[in-house]
């Protein structure tokens, strides 16, 4: 008698989402994120937009140091450079978004290269340092480079538009957010299952290993380095269109620390758990927030304390997921599931 | 070129770059006694400020009592931060270490700005202000001050290296984990004593921006300052922290005061770029050869 689940072909064998549970979720999942927005309210497409920008951002970071095994401070610059990318192809140049964008990421995915070279001599603390040199540099150049980024300055952006419509509202946005999540996600997950992405593996576990097996480290170090500027790029120019103004300070050295938290609360090297610690870092400071504004009246005090908080929970929970739970939201989940997977049998 | 604009540049260079070298040392010590960097430093910079704002100004205690407390208040932070923070995550990956004490400087800065408040504080000085003639130029006594201080206690923290039991057993850790431990040297006890240091030096530091500069939020920032200074002087070294944060602080200074454009505040960055490209263990630190 047959107990478990067989393939007969290659086909469904090697298939993203094997199981019925998994195909399941999924359906619900794509079920969930289509009924979202006529059941919303603008604060949550709201939320729900930054969730979706955050997790592409997560994503390109997690392929640099979940996979990879790179650790970056420059998350910030790299948006940096894709919002500004975007924002200035539009002004300047008058190009639509859905050239203006992919132009945006592969700018930036240039710039992930230039910033990758250093790479080839450095690992670990030494690359995060020189990173965190790259953000600053980057971070002055914006804000001291007045006659192309307007220094100081926001930058407007206009709204998009696609077939006809004005992109200006959070309603509209978020279905240019969810397609693009979705299928920045779907690369990443077939990407991970390829030769690129195994290649990858293996020099985050053991460089040396896999220089010796034949890996060419430094090339697959670099098109870590421009995969993930890429997807950065693409999270930062979304940013520029959906916020329509670009400023400076939505890219400094706490965006990167705050992207680092996402993919470590997450689950370093999961696609999930780049959405769940993005999820987790945007919902959290505006939960703070919320409760703040519920207890106003019966403590007028709490207010003012209020960005203190959500500080320093945000660096609470990076701290107690570190010690309590290295693999972060994803390994909780993976426990929930399986979990049920046999329940109520188990045992 | 104006010589007593050098002067004064000189010496306003060296009084910041020694502040640095101090937050440096802080790093040193716990690198090498655990090959962890703490993006925290700067953060313990900003406690100690505060705390002797604390015990001065508001609980007016004389300078050297407040002093006194602040030093064994920090150190017990460092303990405590050790103890709770770090010593769980012994031996996990790198990123794990740098987003801890990220995690960690979060935690700080959001308990000093809810105790304290964000806004600049009037610091009592005691370290007398004024100004003296040195060498032909005009300059504040508190820097010369500062520069003095510090050079003293780094030179009991190298004196502490090479002469004390702790000192050596902090090397031999850093050398060897697995022989320092066969040897019967007690790593908890070593970790312990590294974080206490570096938490006492942050503070001592912290006293004399207070002084210098005032208590103020943008104490913090000086954390970051300072990896280009351990970067050049390099991770494990203890007269590289000095020597680095010499030439970082009178390369800032120059800068400042010969260009106008707000370079200074890049410079440090780009030493650190080009060191890394060039000697990535820097000028002092340890060579450690590997190719991939």
């Amino acid at each position: 008698m047959e107990s478990g689940i067989f393939f007969s072909d290659y086909r469904s064998d090697m298939a993203l989402r094997r199981m019925p549970l998994q195909k399941a979720r999924t359906g619900l999942l794509l079920v969930g994120l289509v009924v979202f927005p006529f059941l919303a309210t603008p604060y949550w497409l709201n939320l729900a937009n930054q969730i979706a920008i955050a997790t592409i951002g997560a994503i390109g970071l997690n392929i640099l140091v979940g996979y990879t095994g790179q650790i970056s401070l420059g998350q910030g610059a790299f948006m940096a450079i894709g919002a500004y990318g975007a924002g200035l192809l539009t002004v300047r140049l008058g190009v639509p978004f859905y050239i203006s964008i992919p132009a945006a990421a592969l700018i930036t995915a240039v710039a992930g290269l230039v910033v990758g070279l250093p790479s080839l001599r450095l690992k670990g603390l030494y690359l995060a340092v020189a990173t965190l040199a790259a953000q600053q540099i980057v971070e002055f150049v914006v804000t001291h480079w007045d006659g192309l980024t307007g220094g100081t300055e926001a930058l407007v952006v206009p709204a998009p538009e696609l077939f006809g419509a004005r992109m200006n509202t959070d309603g509209r946005f978020y279905w240019i957010l969810v397609v693009v999540a979705l299928a920045v996600a779907l690369f990443a997950a077939n990407l991970f299952r390829s030769r690129v992405g195994r290649a990858w593996v293996a020099i985050r576990d053991q460089d040396i290993a896999a220089s010796a097996i034949g890996v060419n480290v430094f090339g697959y170090k670099l098109l870590a380095f421009a995969t993930s500027s890429f997807l950065v790029g693409l999270s930062g120019a979304l940013l520029a269109h959906y916020r329509s103004i670009v400023t400076w300070e939505r890219f400094t050295i706490e965006v990167s620390i705050s992207y680092l938290a996402m993919i470590i609360i997450g689950g370093l090297g999961t696609i999930s758990g780049s959405f769940f610690g993005a999820s987790l870092i945007v919902l959290l400071p505006a939960m703070i927030n919320t409760l703040g504004r519920s207890l106003q009246d019966t403590a007028p005090w709490a207010a003012t304390v209020l960005p203190y908080v959500q500080q320093g929970v945000f660096g609470l929970v990076i701290i107690l997921f570190l010690v309590l739970e290295p693999e972060g939201l994803a390994k909780l989940w993976r426990n929930v599931k399986d979990y049920f997977r046999v329940w109520p049998f188990s045992y | 070129m104006d010589s007593d604009v050098f002067l004064q540049l000189t010496v306003s260079g060296l009084s910041n770059g020694m502040v640095y070298s101090l937050v440096a040392v802080g790093f040193v010590v716990i690198f090498k006694a655990s090959d962890v960097i703490n993006f925290a430093q700067g953060e313990f910079l900003l406690f100690g400020a505060y705390l002797a704002f604390a015990f001065i100004a508001q609980f007016g205690l004389p300078w050297s009592v407040g002093v006194l407390a602040t030093l064994l208040t920090a150190a017990m932070i460092g303990l405590i931060v050790e103890r709770l923070v770090l010593r769980p995550l012994i031996g996990e990956p790198v990123i794990s270490m740098i987003m801890v004490t990220i995690g960690l400087s979060s935690l700080l800065r959001a308990v000093v700005n809810g105790i304290w408040g964000v806004r600049p504080k009037a610091f009592p000085n005691f370290i007398p202000s004024g100004e003296v003639e040195f060498l032909g130029a005009i300059v504040g006594i508190d820097r010369l001050l500062v520069i003095a201080i510090a050079a003293i206690l780094l030179t009991v923290l190298t004196l502490f290296f090479r002469h004390t039991r702790d000192g050596i057993a902090m090397r031999a850790i850093a050398d060897d984990q697995q022989a320092a431990l066969s040897m019967g040297i007690s790593i908890k006890r070593v970790l312990a004593v590294a974080w206490a240091m570096a938490a006492i030096t942050a503070a001592v530091a912290g006293i004399m921006l207070a002084n210098t500069v005032g208590v103020s939020h943008d104490i913090i920032f000086i954390g970051l300052r300072v990896f280009p200074v351990v970067i050049l002087g390099g991770l494990d070294s203890v007269p590289g922290a000095i020597v680095g944060g010499g030439v970082i602080g009178l390369l800032e200074s120059y800068t400042a005061g010969y260009t106008t454009s707000g370079l200074e505040l890049i410079v440090p960055y780009i030493v650190l770029i080009l060191v890394l490209m060039v000697r990535p263990y820097g000028l002092f630190g340890k060579e450690i050869i590997e190719r991939v």
